[in-house]
């Protein structure tokens, strides 16, 4: 085994070019795979510390596709807060305003006591400015930065203009791009008057989710409770962009592997009187298709490793574009790699059964007399 | 017994439209020397490969050692460790050195390349291209990548030598000297050697001269 193999790296190394072609194509399916899973990833994850915040369960109306849709009537939140099992629950708003110059402004309706302001680090004014009862809102860092508003001044939004009390910078590249305006105000704007569109849920110490699912289940049968955890797997949302990142990798993948497949023909049909003679010098047919789809799977390993690069190199210079800073995330786990890894494998051995067949089937007789 | 027993053997290709043997019938006895003569597209070459089993006939029995051939699996052990194969063009691969050349046999056999290498050198010694082992093919002149197809079909020490117009691209000093090596190598090897060949001066040198004629043995 280890003497075919030194034969298999003795055929990439003569056919130097050929071999960084076929991986380059793989290298490419992975680099994009790994790139667009990375950013969709790192962007559900974005998402999910939105809801996280300072809670474990998420309360959100049943069977909704999109939370920007969900209703929960904000009574709930308190009567829900009284529960011995709750230490504390937070309605958030989530709303999408245009602006003259972004087509997609997000805006969380929040209370002043939610964690989430607390949390950033206040580059003008304080917490002690964004109240319950009045109309002023808070920038993100960036919002402010494309709105072009300080505090004092004011900022349309939708059909009102509202005027700034603070600018936060905050960690998660959503929030900092968006206004946080007060629970009740946001409710007026976009026309949503008594809900939210979450109840971000904090469990009391000992105390378990099934809880509060139970309490959700029995008296408000329209809204369900999850946990976080859960709620990542089940939305919707989540899983339509998991999936198209996973499907836009995949046909990335699928033109790789035909550049292998394109290599590997090549490969046999260029060397097919070498080939005969290895058969005659006693190699078996299944010799000559391991020696085939070895050279093929060693192409995708190394291109496997070129595309990782390529896809890490890329993420770092997107997070490193000024006006990309905190909207990319790019989260690239063991997972993606190692499914990466694993549809490199594939598509190797699959892209190697045409060829590992026609040289296994080669009359080396016929082969030698070949022109 | 024979080495080589070939009975009335019939092959033809083309769906049968084109007749390369024609009952041929031959007995090589184990460590005989035989020359194959004949005009081209004589079945010389096609004779050849049925023995080594590359190619199946269609009518008859080729066997080798007592033992007829007729499995895949059969055939490649055939290959591997009864029969060495030395061919008009040799048939090395370019890119690689002679030594790497010469190890395909080992490696497809599985023997310990390490081990392989002394007899590899052994060879290379007694065919005059040991300096040559580690220089690619490319840079090898004509004479030196025959010796090292003979090299390279001895490594496993095969009992049957199957030469196939071996000196046949080579100019007239190297056709002397790879010939002379055949023959020398054969002889203290014990060894069976079938060679094709148009050459008579060659041929007589054999212990025995067989002749071909539009697929049939011809009398001398």
């Amino acid at each position: 085994m280890t003497s075919l193999l030194r034969i298999i790296l003795t055929n990439l190394r003569r056919h130097r070019v050929r071999t960084m072609i076929g991986a380059a194509g793989i290298a490419l399916g992975v680099a994009t795979m790994l790139s667009v899973v990375g950013l969709l990833g790192g962007a559900v994850k974005m998402f999910e510390r939105i809801l996280r915040s300072d809670a474990e369960m998420v309360v959100f109306e049943k069977n909704v596709s999109d939370l920007f849709f969900s209703n929960v009537d904000v009574t709930i939140a308190e009567e829900l807060a009284q529960q011995p099992f709750v230490k504390s629950v937070q309605p958030v708003l989530f709303a999408i305003v245009a602006t003259p110059d972004r087509p997609v402004v997000t805006c969380f309706g929040i209370r002043p006591e939610d964690g989430r302001l607390q949390k950033g680090e206040w580059l003008q004014g304080s917490a002690a400015d964004f109240r319950s009862d009045g109309e002023g809102i808070v920038l993100g860092e960036r919002a402010a930065d494309f709105l072009k508003a300080m505090p004092g001044e004011s900022v349309e939004l939708g059909q009102h203009s509202y005027p700034v009390v603070g600018i936060v910078r905050l960690e998660n590249g959503f929030e900092n791009g968006g206004v946080f305006m007060p629970l009740k105000a946001c409710q007026d704007a976009f026309h949503k008057e008594g809900v939210a569109s979450i109840l971000a849920v904090a469990l009391a110490p000992k105390h378990e989710p099934a809880e509060v699912k139970a309490w959700v289940g029995e008296r408000y049968p329209k809204l369900t409770a999850l946990e976080n955890d859960e709620f990542s797997k089940s939305y919707s949302q989540f899983k339509i962009l998991k999936t198209t990142a996973w499907v836009v990798g995949g046909c990335a993948f699928l033109l790789g592997g035909l550049s292998v497949t394109n290599t590997m023909i090549l490969s046999v049909f260029s060397r097919i009187k070498e080939l005969a003679v290895t058969r005659v010098c006693g190699f078996s047919r299944s010799q000559v298709v391991l020696m085939i789809f070895g050279e093929s799977l060693i192409v995708s390993i190394f291109g496997v490793l070129l595309g990782w690069l390529l896809s890490t190199a890329g993420l770092w210079l997107l997070r490193e574009v000024p006006a990309l800073q905190g909207y990319i995330e790019p989260r690239i786990g063991w997972q993606e790699v190692l499914g990466a890894t694993v549809l490199a494998a594939v598509t190797a051995l699959f892209g190697a059964i045409y060829p590992a067949w026609y040289a296994a089937r080669l009359k080396p007789a016929s082969a030698l007399r070949f022109e | 017994m024979s080495m080589i027993a070939i009975d009335n053997v019939w092959k033809s290709f083309d769906e049968g439209r084109i007749a390369v043997l024609k009952g041929v019938t031959l007995a090589v006895k184990r460590g005989e020397l035989l020359a194959l003569c004949g005009s081209s597209g004589c079945g010389k070459s096609t004779l050849l490969s049925l023995i080594a089993g590359l190619e199946d006939c269609d009518r008859g029995t080729v066997t080798i050692d007592g033992r007829e051939r007729k499995t895949e699996r059969e055939k490649v052990a055939l290959l591997r460790r009864e029969i060495g194969f030395v061919f008009q063009l040799h048939h090395l691969m370019p890119d690689l050195t002679l030594e790497e050349n010469c190890l395909v046999p080992v490696i497809a056999v599985g023997d310990p390349v390490k081990q392989a290498k002394a007899r590899m050198r052994e060879l290379a010694e007694m065919t005059g291209v040991a300096h040559r082992l580690n220089s690619p093919v490319r840079v090898l002149s004509g004479g030196e990548r025959q010796r090292g197809a003979l090299v390279r079909a001895l490594m496993n020490d095969p009992a049957i030598l199957l030469a196939d117009e071996p000196t046949g691209a080579l100019d007239e000093e190297n056709r002397e000297i790879v010939f002379q090596m055949l023959l020398d190598l054969s002889r203290s090897g014990g060894k069976t050697l079938v060679m094709a060949t148009h050459d008579q001066e060659m041929a007589q040198r054999c212990d025995r001269v067989l002749r071909m004629r539009d697929g049939k043995m011809v009398e001398p």
